[in-house]
């Protein structure tokens, strides 16, 4: 049975038909102005990215002001918004340089910032007053007495704890009128985001600083002591004690989040490829629009859960949103496995006339081979691949170099930003 | 030179004598429904007998309600707020925002201290939580000498630092013990282990043991260290560092008296009768704890001196 959120106009019945007219912003995140690009080609509504300073992930690609100017361009031609993620906890010797930096991200036209640090948060408000602030996730943001205070504290958003499950979002979207930001998809911390050191200890490297080595995904021994002695609780042969949690999904749960009120739906993964943010993002987006077009009527297609797991590596789990997860809900002496599909290549252009696609190699491929073309202005299809040339019309037996120029024809017409993956076999 | 205060956790009511006689300046006592990771039960019944026995030897008693709240106990929560304004204690230790929020609907008038451990990290969150209610800032563990003196310099509120015992790593809201077991199809395990708190992981690569336990507000993972800065406390003293604090969280009775007593003495020592005097005794209380040290627990000296990379 879904709860459905009352107090906020959120749908509208017209000629006797259910319709959804709140719909939420699909947020998809990016490492790299491509990724952006692209997540936004592929229908997302918002992006979050990573600056050069103040931000978690300090390995995952981060954008110059420059480049971030350069993605807002981009988005705005999509009606699409950017969102800048300065969400560490910062050390004294973090706090130099944050108010031109702030300056330079609100000038870029970035609408908002996420942010955890209240330094951050009031510096923003002073020298930068046109960006939102959204608090970040690392403030485990977990009860709507919380989401209280942050609302008298003037903030425009919440990202809520990942331990917040949908009877408790009810209840935060009826008491307070703010808007709140939920993870449905990716990858996501077992510790309460924020409250875990493990990084720091175990290999001196600060997690809330974008250190963390993700040391919760390793395996250890449980012993128990007693009396002095030291004995293990594990037998021969059991898998080791872990805490790797399964990667988030809520595909299925995206008509109760809608029927919640839930402002935003996040998905995770500024490290990931673009083929990731791609499938990842032109399902959701399709699941939407479903949804809130016709409520009444609306089911989840198969084919949309088996393209969202082209490109899944680790089992998924729904987390905390329909309950208290239990082990079924952890990964125990499995790691994670290779893709089910490869991203093969990134279309580039389509000639309509000789029906010649330019694509940019992203994985070896070669004639034979049979390839899965996908888009947002395309139905997905299977093609086998003919005879390839290269730039220069020379032809080619394989296509084995990363990001050379492959051309090849193909007769349903394609654009550019479709892709080009190939089944791992 | 303000003496700082030595901030000790009792494991029980009837512990607090020892304590006291050992010479503790304050307390932090609570229960797990509120507070998080405490080295003693004490519902409310016991922090009413506390707070007298500690008001009646002079000394000052903190109550922590500084778990990671969800809705369902954020009624209980308030209750206990009263309980705690009737009570009279001397401070309600808090890291989730609904405390603030709390005291100020319900006309709390007990100072707050700011502890939300791991993100305790620089000056101005201090001097913020100040300005809305927090009269001390709790610093998180993971510092350096440099920047918590550095805090210390532009703090507006009181600054406590943890000068001894394991830190907490990890916290999950998740039942990770519980799972391995169920996940091995082990019930009969949950039923006998589950609330013990006698457990560690073994991380064979680092040969490094971890206390691990699981109670109301998820799964516990603690340090493999017991952080010891009974020989590195000038610095501390000299920077005005307002309370020390010694974690007692699952260590015995005795070990915490007898460290407790040691930090006493160096405290004594150096504002009595000057850093000499302090340096003099200092290695002997050293070797005093290094003799009750249990061997699972190595003693090191936490962040202090250690550079850490992001």
């Amino acid at each position: 049975m879904l709860q459905l959120i009352e107090n906020e106009k959120i749908r509208e019945t017209i000629d006797g038909k259910r319709i959804i007219t709140k719909k939420p912003e699909l947020l998809a995140p990016a490492g790299s102005l491509e990724k952006l690009k692209v997540a936004v080609h592929y229908g997302a509504d918002a992006v979050f990215i990573g600056g050069q300073e103040f931000g978690l992930r300090s390995n995952a690609g981060n954008f110059s002001i420059e480049e971030m100017r350069e993605g807002v361009e981009f988005a705005k031609k999509y009606g699409a918004v950017i969102y800048v993620t300065t969400n560490i906890f910062a050390h004294n010797e973090n706090m130099a340089g944050l108010e031109e930096y702030l300056e330079a991200i609100e000038e870029a036209g970035v609408k908002g910032i996420i942010v955890a640090d209240p330094l951050i948060i009031e510096t923003c408000r002073k020298v930068a007053p046109k960006l939102e602030i959204h608090l970040s996730t690392q403030q485990s943001l977990s009860n709507w007495k919380a989401v209280k205070y942050w609302k008298q504290e003037g903030l425009h958003r919440v990202v809520l704890a990942r331990e917040v499950g949908a009877e408790e979002m009810l209840k935060m979207k009826e008491e307070v009128d703010i808007e709140i930001e939920a993870f449905v998809h990716g990858a996501m911390c077992i510790a309460y985001s924020g409250r875990c050191v493990l990084s720091n200890h175990m290999t001196a490297r600060d997690s809330n600083r974008g250190g963390c080595c993700q040391s919760c995904r390793w395996d250890y021994d449980l012993y128990e002591q007693v009396d002095g002695e030291e004995k293990a609780l594990f037998g021969e042969g059991d898998a080791p004690f872990a805490m790797s949690p399964k990667d988030l999904k809520l595909i299925e749960s995206i008509p109760h989040m809608i029927e919640l009120g839930i402002d935003s739906l996040k998905v995770e993964g500024r490290m990931k490829s673009i083929h990731y943010v791609a499938t990842v993002i032109s399902v959701y987006r399709k699941v939407i629009d479903a949804y809130c077009e016709d409520p009444e009527n609306f089911q989840i297609k198969k084919e949309w859960l088996e393209e969202l797991d082209r490109c899944a590596n680790r089992a998924t789990a729904s987390s905390f949103f329909e309950g208290e997860p239990g082990y079924e809900q952890q990964m125990f002496g499995t790691h994670a496995s290779k893709m089910k599909w490869d991203f093969a290549g990134l279309v580039l252009d389509y000639d309509q006339e000789t029906q010649m696609v330019t694509l940019q190699q992203r994985n070896y491929f070669k004639p034979g081979d049979t390839v899965e073309f996908f888009g947002p202005d395309i139905e997905s299809f299977k093609f086998e691949i003919g005879q390839i040339w290269d730039e220069k019309g020379n032809e080619l037996e394989v296509a084995n170099h990363p990001l050379q120029i492959i051309k090849f024809k193909c007769e349903r017409p394609l654009f550019s930003y479709n892709m080009m993956r190939k089944e791992n076999i | 030179m303000k003496k700082p205060e030595l901030l000790v956790t009792p494991k029980s009511v009837k512990h607090i004598g020892a304590l006291i006689e050992a010479g503790a300046d304050a307390f932090v006592i609570g229960e797990q429904q509120f507070g998080l990771r405490l080295a003693g039960e004490f519902p409310v019944s016991d922090v009413e007998l506390a707070t007298q026995l500690i008001h009646g030897a002079g000394k000052k008693v903190y109550v922590a309600v500084n778990a990671i709240f969800h809705n369902d106990r954020l009624d209980a929560l308030e209750n206990y707020l009263k309980d705690m304004q009737r009570i009279g204690v001397d401070a309600l230790i808090f890291g989730d925002p609904a405390v603030v929020v709390a005291v100020r609907e319900l006309d709390i008038t007990i100072p707050l201290h700011w502890n939300p451990e791991t993100i305790a990290t620089n000056w101005f969150q201090a001097n913020y939580w100040n300005e809305r209610g927090a009269k001390r800032a709790v610093l998180a563990r993971e510092l350096s000498i440099d920047e918590v003196v550095e805090i210390k310099k532009n703090a507006k509120p009181e600054i406590e630092v943890q000068i001894h015992g394991m830190t907490c790593m990890f916290q999950s809201k998740r039942s990770l013990l519980g799972n391995y077991f169920l996940y091995r199809d082990e019930v009969m395990e949950i039923e006998n282990r589950k609330a013990n708190q006698n457990m560690f992981l073994h991380d064979k690569e680092r040969k490094n043991k971890y206390p691990i336990y699981e109670d109301l507000n998820g799964t516990h993972i603690f340090s493999p260290n017991d952080m010891c800065l009974i020989d590195e406390l000038t610095e501390l003293f000299q920077a005005g560092i307002d309370s020390l604090k010694f974690d007692g969280v699952l260590q015995t009775e005795e070990y915490i008296n007898t460290v407790t007593n040691c930090y006493r003495q160096a405290i004594d020592a150096y504002f009595d009768n000057g850093e000499d005097a302090y340096d003099e005794i200092k290695d002997v209380l050293l070797e005093k704890i290094e003799e009750i040290q249990p061997e699972l627990r190595p003693l090191d000296t936490g962040f202090i001196f250690k550079e850490t990379v992001y």
